[in-house]
């Protein structure tokens, strides 16, 4: 087997020196009815690499992947083109296959790298402090709503309903669980924001508002508004962003004085990967909050010689130290995806940032604008950046599955995210980014003619 | 003839006298292939970006060509560009006017920087990396290759079923070795990592036992647990209380047996535990643990020890999360991304989390998630994160257990224990072995620091360990040995590279044990020395910032005197 | 003013209704350097033996509970700038929290300096 190296002899020579008569008696204390005698019935035996990835290649093959289709989904997960450099620094070994970085004199790479993503993401958000990662957008939300109720000794959370659903159902699962109760509400399906509607929720047990922005119909909500009424409950305003590429281009939820920003990374650095491994990011406005962040902070300290170095700290927040009182379980987080995250911000830059948003919120104007001229088709949105909503006047869900058989990936269904909400089955989200050509709207809306027809 | 090495010396010949590391300082503080980095934002400011674009930027000014050439960071604002007469923004008024402060740079000068970081970092492949419990196996290459293929890595989550059939295949084939090689007849793939799985698996729980009107109080955890356990137990609103352990470093029966009742709700045991050791006593603990009432937890964080040779199913466990990137050698990065599957039992399988996986008869897949889950998962407990759990990981374990079928992951277990078991016994006699009396250890070896002299730590030997050239072992934990250190040097280690290893560890171990007191400042070698972490955490830098900040008034107990 | 030691490593100065709580010298030098004080609220009521106070040092936290029954009137809040106060004068500038005695009763089962001197001996 070519990832085993000891050899017969080896065995042998290595039992000899261990005192055991074979290997079997190394596995002594399992009980005996609980061994099995040979391999396990009903898996095949080893594999070539080569008839391995014939296997991988022919299931990779059953799929339709985004390049090879007029793509325009969102909702949370967004095709931007990766740098050639990512996926080249991400596979170097020093990075790939090094564990968390709990021996700091050996894992500067990992840690000041760690360091400069987490300044990164703050400034990308407007915040004063960011975490190492957490495992994605869904669950950093999460983690900010109990983290808002251990700042605030409250429980009561308000969500926006048009936080994403998928974010929504992770917190209504959890909340389950920890007694938080949720304030809810489905999304107005308008062409602005429900802002007011949000806002008249909040109470003076409110622990935080949840927003997203832009939100999952890809409208823009008044955070400034929001955080001054969330404040003045004494809550906070937990902003939620899953495309960091518009902060590109629209003000940082921190500007507009969110107090925890949580959102999805994906979209700088690591691809679509059918929905993971994923980049949670994790910041907060205030330093006086960090005590209460959840997951990893690495942290700028010096060596015995005085030279700078970089650390893991504030550990005591988590769970190796705090077992039953720690802010979170989470223990690894998204390591390798921050790294990508890391090396792709770097590439763009501010400038490339800026650069990329605009190139995206350019392409996406151009797609309203022509789908606003397939007959049935309206443009929902007042606002948006790169993603916005559709009315199809019929079922999208079945748009979406006919279009699909002609090789156009039309965006995401409303229907799929809201299968209990009969009012948003008409609606279509569709996403447009720089990886969109002209011609890719003009097969989309073509499509749509015919099909709507 | 020249003769060189008329020593005949090679790596791994003890060497007595080595002057390599002395000399000058030199003013840039490299030490020839030992570079120093500074952070992107003392390289870069932010007028240069290394990504071009199809479509001309603002200003005639393309990307890293022309334009300003200052590097002072943040210079200006730079309100967002539009394209004269191109379209109009309907950002609804919210246009960032705001400088973000992110640096830029060149493709050359990025691939350095991280070039010249990731040559500070240890790593599997560059050595034996015995971190005991993390299980640091080769990450093979195949894998990652798998894994970028378009179908599987250009592929979004919410694409219609029908186009995503081989993505879907993907999660129904690992579900399925895995529940076979567990023996449980259900699976949850979507958990993120280890600790999430563990969430996933006392999620199911509780609401299994709400179900039946009772989610009961007390979760138990024996004190060598890993931290996760009891955080994971407390949120989902159980006390956690300890189970005592017997002098064979294993749960103690009677005593479990004696504290079981009707409010306890499970038991969190990992098998093999923390201290490298198989519970010989599961099946009676899950027997006793069933008969009053509560259900059984199985932290499989230490599968790979007994992967193809023994079936946690038939030990009678209710739910265990299985770390792909331990058992199933997904690489660690860094620090994740991990992936935590949680097979069930039958009990808990109607509560398992969507969103799922299901084969049609007619071989197709169907992805059972809000949409489709009404009619026949209605028990469900909910949903743990957006889409449908780690793919990325997903491929590259499948091709992993592909690559060693049924026989080689049977071969994995029994290597991976066989290495363990020759450190045991090769460094027994040097480092004190707590359970070595009690017969063989699995994947991993304990030793404990007694013996140490001249107020030697295991963290100074640890550190005399970075200096041979290797990682160190987990330190410290398990909680129930004084100054632990486990040892886990998975099945990938030939036995010239173990015996290198033994060979270092014994020398550290007898300087500790002699007191040799350059082991209190050690390393020596290393990119950096000992860092200083109560400075870091008392004043957190968590960020860069500009320097020329004030340093402020010197604190009160900066100013000495008392 | 006197002062009481708990067995738990808390020191008590009580003058009149209040008391003062910190850690003792013993206890600062055994958890090694402070990183961080989380005090309670200034109204938090206390009970004898619960949580009061968490004490950090960068592996470790270690929980401070309340000597006495009390409402807490003032928290240290120089240790959050400062923590280190906690290493280098325990017993006077590192004080943690102020709190009414509740019950005058509780202070008797406490040791004095000289008590709480041999019981650090014998550990």
């Amino acid at each position: 087997m070519r990832y085993l190296p000891l050899t017969p002899a080896d065995r042998s020579a290595m039992l000899e020196t261990i005192g055991a008569e074979s290997v079997d008696a190394l596995f002594a204390d399992v009980p005996a009815e609980a061994q099995l005698d040979g391999p396990i019935h009903g898996l095949p035996l080893h594999a070539s690499e080569m008839a391995v990835e014939k296997h991988m290649r022919r299931l990779a093959q059953r799929n339709l992947a985004a390049g090879d289709a007029a793509f325009f989904l969102g909702a949370g997960a967004y095709r931007h083109h990766v740098p050639a450099t990512v996926d080249h620094i991400i596979q170097r070994g020093e990075f790939l296959t090094a564990y968390t970085p709990y021996q700091p004199e050996i894992a500067q790479g990992t840690l000041q790298m760690l360091f400069e993503f987490q300044s990164q993401v703050a400034r990308l958000y407007g915040c004063a402090v960011a975490n190492a990662s957490m495992y994605d957008g869904s669950t950093a939300c999460w983690e900010a709503v109990a983290m808002a109720a251990r700042v605030t000794r409250r429980g009561r959370v308000v969500l926006s309903g048009a936080l994403h659903p998928h974010y929504a159902e992770v917190v209504r699962t959890m909340a389950k669980f920890t007694a938080d109760t949720i304030a809810d509400a489905p999304p107005a399906f308008q062409a602005r924001p429900d802002d007011d509607g949000l806002i008249a929720r909040i109470d003076g047990d409110t622990s935080c508002v949840v927003v997203q922005y832009p939100d999952i119909l890809g409208r823009l909500p008044d955070l400034e508004r929001i955080a001054a009424a969330a404040h003045d409950a004494g809550a906070l305003l937990v902003v939620v962003n899953t495309e960091p590429v518009a902060l590109g281009a629209i003000k940082s939820p921190g500007e507009c004085g969110a107090d925890i920003v949580v959102g999805e990374g994906q979209s700088i650095g690591v691809g679509l990967q059918f929905g993971g491994p994923y980049l949670g990011l994790f910041a907060v406005r205030d330093p006086k909050h960090v005590r209460q962040m959840p997951g990893r902070l690495c942290g700028e300290t010096q060596d015995a010689e005085g030279k700078r170095g970089f650390v893991l700290t504030l550990s005591t927040r988590e769970q190796h130290i705090r077992r039953e009182k720690a802010t979170s379980n989470i223990c690894t987080n998204s390591g390798l995806c921050a790294l990508a995250f890391s090396v792709h911000m770097t590439l763009l830059g501010e400038k490339g940032l800026r650069a990329l948003a605009q190139e995206n919120h350019r392409l996406a104007c151009i797609a309203a604008d022509r789908l606003a001229q397939v007959p049935g088709v309206a443009v929902l949105n007042e606002s948006f950046f790169n993603e916005f909503t559709v009315t199809l006047g019929r079922d999208a869900r079945e748009v979406v599955r006919t279009l699909a058989d002609r090789g156009v990936l039309a965006g995401v269904s409303l229907g799929r995210l809201y299968p209990q909400t009969e009012a948003l089955a008409e609606g279509l989200l569709v996403a447009v980014t720089e990886t969109t050509t002209e011609e890719d709207i003009d097969t989309l809306c073509a499509a749509l003619t015919e099909t709507l027809a | 003839m020249n003769a060189p090495n008329a020593s005949g010396w090679k790596p791994g010949t003890p060497v007595t006298v080595d002057h390599s590391m002395e000399g000058p300082p030199t003013v840039t503080g490299n030490r020839a292939l030992m570079l120093e980095e500074p952070l992107i934002f003392e390289l870069a400011g932010n007028t240069t970006t290394g990504v071009d674009f199809d479509s001309p930027l603002p200003s005639g000014e393309g990307p890293g060509m022309g334009g300003p050439t200052s590097r002072a960071p943040n210079t200006h604002p730079q309100p967002l560009p539009s394209r004269e007469g191109a379209f109009e923004s309907r950002l609804g008024g919210f246009e960032r006017s705001e400088p973000i402060g992110l640096p830029g740079l060149s493709e050359p000068e990025t691939v350095r920087h991280y070039t010249r970081l990731s040559r500070q970092n240890y790593a599997i492949d560059l050595g034996l990396f015995p971190l005991g419990s993390c299980t640091m196996k080769h990450n093979p290459r195949l894998n990652e290759k798998v894994a970028r293929m378009p179908g599987f890595a250009d592929c979004h989550p919410l694409a219609p079923v029908q186009t995503v059939q081989g993505a879907l295949g993907v999660i129904h084939e690992l579900g399925e070795w895995l529940k076979t090689l567990t023996g449980m007849p259900a699976v949850a793939m979507s958990p993120k990592a280890g600790a999430h799985g563990e969430l996933c698996g006392i999620l199911a729980i509780r609401a299994a036992l709400e179900a039946r009107g009772d989610a009961r109080k007390v979760v138990l955890c024996p004190e060598s647990a890993h931290g996760t356990n009891p955080a994971t137990a407390a949120f989902a609103g159980y006390e956690v209380e300890d189970i005592p352990a017997n002098a064979d470093g294993r749960v103690d029966f009677e005593a479990l047996e004696a504290r079981l009742g009707p409010d306890v709700a499970a038991v969190m045991i990992t098998n093999p535990n923390t201290c490298g050791l198989f519970e010989r006593d599961f099946k009676r603990i899950a027997d006793a643990v069933h008969a009053a009432g509560g259900l059984v937890y199985c932290d499989g964080a230490n599968f790979n020890a007994i992967v193809g040779r023994v079936r946690p199913g038939d030990l009678g466990v209710d739910a265990m999360h299985i770390n792909l990137h331990k058992t199933f050698s997904t690489p660690h990065g860094g620090g994740g991304p991990g992936s935590g599957p949680v097979v069930f039992s039958e009990a808990l399988a109607p509560f398992a989390p969507l969103p799922f996986v299901e084969q049609l008869e007619d071989g197709s897949f169907h992805l059972v998630e809000e949409e489709t889950a009404q009619e026949h998962h209605a028990s469900t407990f909910g949903r743990m994160t957006a889409f449908h759990g780690q793919m990325g990981m997903f491929t590259r374990a499948l091709a992993y257990i592909l690559s060693h079928g049924a026989d080689g992951l049977k071969q994995v277990a029994e290597d991976a224990v066989l290495n363990a078991n020759y450190i045991l016994r090769s460094l027994e006699d040097v480092l004190a072995a707590p359970f070595a009396h009690s017969g063989p250890c699995m994947h991993e070896a304990l030793f404990g620091d007694e013996g140490f002299g001249g107020g030697l730590t295991t963290l100074d030997l640890a550190k005399g360990l970075i200096d041979e050239g290797y990682h160190p072992m987990t330190m410290y934990f398990p909680l129930v040995v004084h100054g632990a250190m486990l040892v886990e040097p998975t099945e990938t280690e030939s036995k010239a590279s173990l015996d290198q290893f033994i060979t270092a560890l014994r020398s550290v171990a007898e300087r500790a044990k002699a007191g040799d007191q350059t082991l209190k400042s050690a390393p020596h070698y290393a990119p950096r020395r000992r860092l200083d972490e109560t400075q870091a955490a008392r004043k957190p830098v968590l960020a860069w910032q500009a320097p020329g900040a004030p340093s402020g008034e010197p604190t009160k107990s900066e100013q000495g005197g008392r | 003013m006197a002062r009481y030691f708990t067995d738990e490593h808390e020191w008590i100065d009580v003058e009149g209704d209040t008391a003062t709580v910190g850690i003792t010298d013993y206890a600062q030098e055994q958890l090694g350097d402070i990183v961080f004080v989380e005090l309670p609220d200034v109204g938090a009521q206390l009970a004898k033996g619960k949580d009061a106070a968490v004490v950090e040092s960068v592996k470790a936290a270690s929980d401070v509970y309340a000597p006495i029954t009390g409402e807490v009137v003032e928290a240290n809040g120089s240790l959050d700038e400062d923590p280190a106060l906690v290493n280098s004068s325990p017993e006077e500038d590192g004080w943690f929290f102020k709190l009414t005695i509740a019950d005058k009763s509780e202070l008797d089962g406490l040791m004095d300096a000289k008590a709480y001197k041999s019981f650090c001996d014998e550990l």
